[in-house]
């Protein structure tokens, strides 16, 4: 290896529009150029520019304003509902592949049954009992995420119960669960950033698509979906009403693949070997 | 073979079963009785214990539920609570919009996909390729009801070419009720398509570098020939598991698609019974769609059998 290794440029590029995004939602706590839902008829339905940078909505509320405080909605939903499917999904997984046999198969089984209910009916479901709010949806989003993560653990660990240091540390007396935590899990610890960087981007999308029917954040929270909703009926007369939160979630959606991508080829031993 | 088909009928069985019990479960949690809540506030005790009764909500859990899995076996989903009809009458009308519309997109969903993943895989590393890989990078982070709305835009506001919203029927003939579903189709579809054109492309890349392909190449075939009549067929196996979790998520999917163009389908429905506590609307219709995920999964998985020799050999 001479000099300097190629740029990666999914990982760079994915960096930073999840950075500018992520910035935008922690600078909302503290700051937005206008009032997030400060609304003011006199300046209603601007176009981009003069003293609006992203324009305002039918009630003259600031876009950009908006823009930011419903990143803090949406990243915090994504993460929380990965964080979910990741506590949950995990220890599950790696039970699995250090119990072989009939809790194998019963986690196997559950997981499959839990594949055949797509987020959107989760939420559908959750929403009809206990109402709408973004609390149910990092529920149904996160329910959705565990077997994803659960899977997952338990092929990478399956392939790692075969290798000699593994046994080397049975012999050792080392537990399963022990070995399990001690041993497998750093070991695999690459390769669930990258699905939870994957995982993140759906969330996001999923939050989008539920707080733009209703099942997701209710008013005031400010959130992507539903300034798509509310500008829904708008479209014709402003359409950077919808073009604004749209492009955010694609720049973000995107960003969080192109990071998840990066983070693969910088993560995978085997790629690296491959390249250099 | 036989061995296989049993089992895996069991495990589907299985799954109904639980599925259907967790459903069940959930929306048994909710408190208030939808006899009292369907006659309102002044009605007399006796009339609310009349209707629990016509309701079948009197009776254990169990009872209510076996009535409920009878029912749906069947055909007969109960009654909606505020609309008073059948609610498999009400499912079955919204069908005649869901399922067509799932269709059409998973139609679109291959026919763009395929060629698009053969094409950039033939053209590996180069600019043909690159560019389809970066517009499937795009598809993917679209979500698909902005689509809808910037097709709304452009063909329907701007172009006039399609009505906005609103579905026609099909009994002014096929084509108009066709032409109602073509952007909400397109919109469900393009972001499906892109998933599929990856999958496509990676799993026929993966084909290309196997011993038969040179094989066929060395045999004399051109590398269209080869690509042809060996590769692609090798190379839909993992295709064909996609295009099954696709239609399952284009039918749930829909639902988000039809609140944009306000389409009278199971989304609108569902909605419409969430907010006013029909649960046993929500109930079926949720267990509608989980069956037909789990079906559609059940097909594939026969397929897989029916189209590789190998893994009937192993069945």
């Amino acid at each position: 290896m001479t000099g300097l290794r190629r740029l990666n440029w999914p990982l760079a590029i994915g960096a930073a529009l999840v950075a500018i995004f992520a910035s935008a939602a922690v600078i909302s706590l503290v700051w937005t150029p206008h009032d997030v839902t400060g609304m003011n008829i006199s300046a209603r339905l601007k176009i981009p520019g003069d003293g609006y940078l992203l324009g305002t909505d039918h009630f003259g509320r600031d876009m950009l304003s908006m823009l930011m405080a419903g990143a803090q909605t949406s990243i915090s939903v994504a993460i929380l509902a990965v964080g979910i499917g990741m506590v949950l999904g995990v220890p599950l997984g790696l039970a699995a592949a250090a119990n072989r046999g009939g809790l194998d198969e019963m986690i196997m089984r559950a997981n499959d049954l839990a594949f055949a209910f797509p987020a959107l009916v989760i939420a559908i479901l959750i929403t009809a009992v206990f109402g709408p709010s973004a609390v149910n949806a990092i529920i149904a989003i996160g329910i959705f995420n565990i077997p994803v993560f659960a899977r997952l653990t338990r092929g990478a660990a399956l392939s790692l119960w075969t290798r000699e240091f593994i046994l080397a540390a049975r012999v050792s007396g080392k537990g399963r669960t022990r070995i399990s935590v001690e041993h497998i899990l750093p070991n695999i610890a690459n390769l669930l950033v990258v699905q939870g960087t994957i995982q993140f981007s759906l969330g996001i999308l999923a939050e989008a698509g539920l707080s733009y029917v209703g099942l997701g954040a209710q008013p005031p929270v400010p959130s992507w979906g539903r300034m798509l909703a509310d500008s829904q009926t708008l479209v014709g007369l402003a359409p950077h009403l919808a073009l604004v939160p749209g492009l955010a979630i694609i720049l973000t959606v995107l960003g969080l693949n192109l990071l998840g991508d990066g983070l693969r080829d910088a993560l995978d031993p085997k790629l690296r070997v491959g390249r250099t | 073979m036989l061995g296989y088909l049993t089992k895996r009928l069991v495990s589907l069985l299985a799954s109904l079963f639980v599925a259907s019990v967790v459903i069940f479960s959930v929306v048994e949690v909710v408190p208030g009785d939808p006899a009292a809540f369907m006659l309102g506030m002044n009605a007399r005790p006796d009339t609310i214990a009349a209707l629990r009764a016509e309701l079948g909500l009197d009776g254990s859990v169990v009872e209510r539920y076996l009535a409920w899995v009878g029912g749906m076996m069947r055909g007969d989903f109960g009654i909606s609570y505020t609309y008073r009809t059948p609610v498999a009458d009400m499912i079955a009308d919204r069908l005649w919009v869901s399922l067509p519309l799932a269709l059409f997109a998973l139609t679109l969903t291959v026919v763009i996909a395929i060629p698009a993943g053969l094409f950039a895989a033939s053209r590996r590393g180069r600019a043909g390729d690159y560019s389809i890989v970066g517009a499937t990078q795009i598809g993917i982070a679209v979500p698909n009801f902005w689509f809808a709305m910037i097709l709304i835009l452009i063909f329907a506001i701007q172009l006039r070419w399609f009505s906005a919203g609103g579905f026609p029927g099909w009994q002014d003939g096929f084509w108009t009720g066709l032409k109602a579903l073509v952007l909400p189709a397109v919109a469900l579809a393009l972001p499906q398509a892109a998933i599929l054109t990856r999958v496509m492309r990676s799993s026929l890349i993966e084909v290309l570098g196997e011993d038969f392909m040179r094989t066929a190449r060395a045999k004399g075939l051109s590398s269209g020939a080869a690509i042809w009549r060996h590769g692609l067929r090798n190379a839909l196996i993992p295709v064909l598991t996609i295009i099954g979790l696709q239609f399952a998520f284009l039918l749930a999917g829909g639902i988000i698609i039809e609140q944009v163009f306000a389409l009278p389908g199971l989304g609108r429905l569902v909605f419409q019974a969430i907010s006013q506590r029909d649960l046993i609307v929500v109930e079926s219709v949720v267990m509608l769609l989980v069956f037909a995920v789990i079906m559609t999964n059940f097909l594939v998985d026969l397929a897989y059998v029916a189209v590789d020799p190998r893994l009937r050999r192993r069945a």
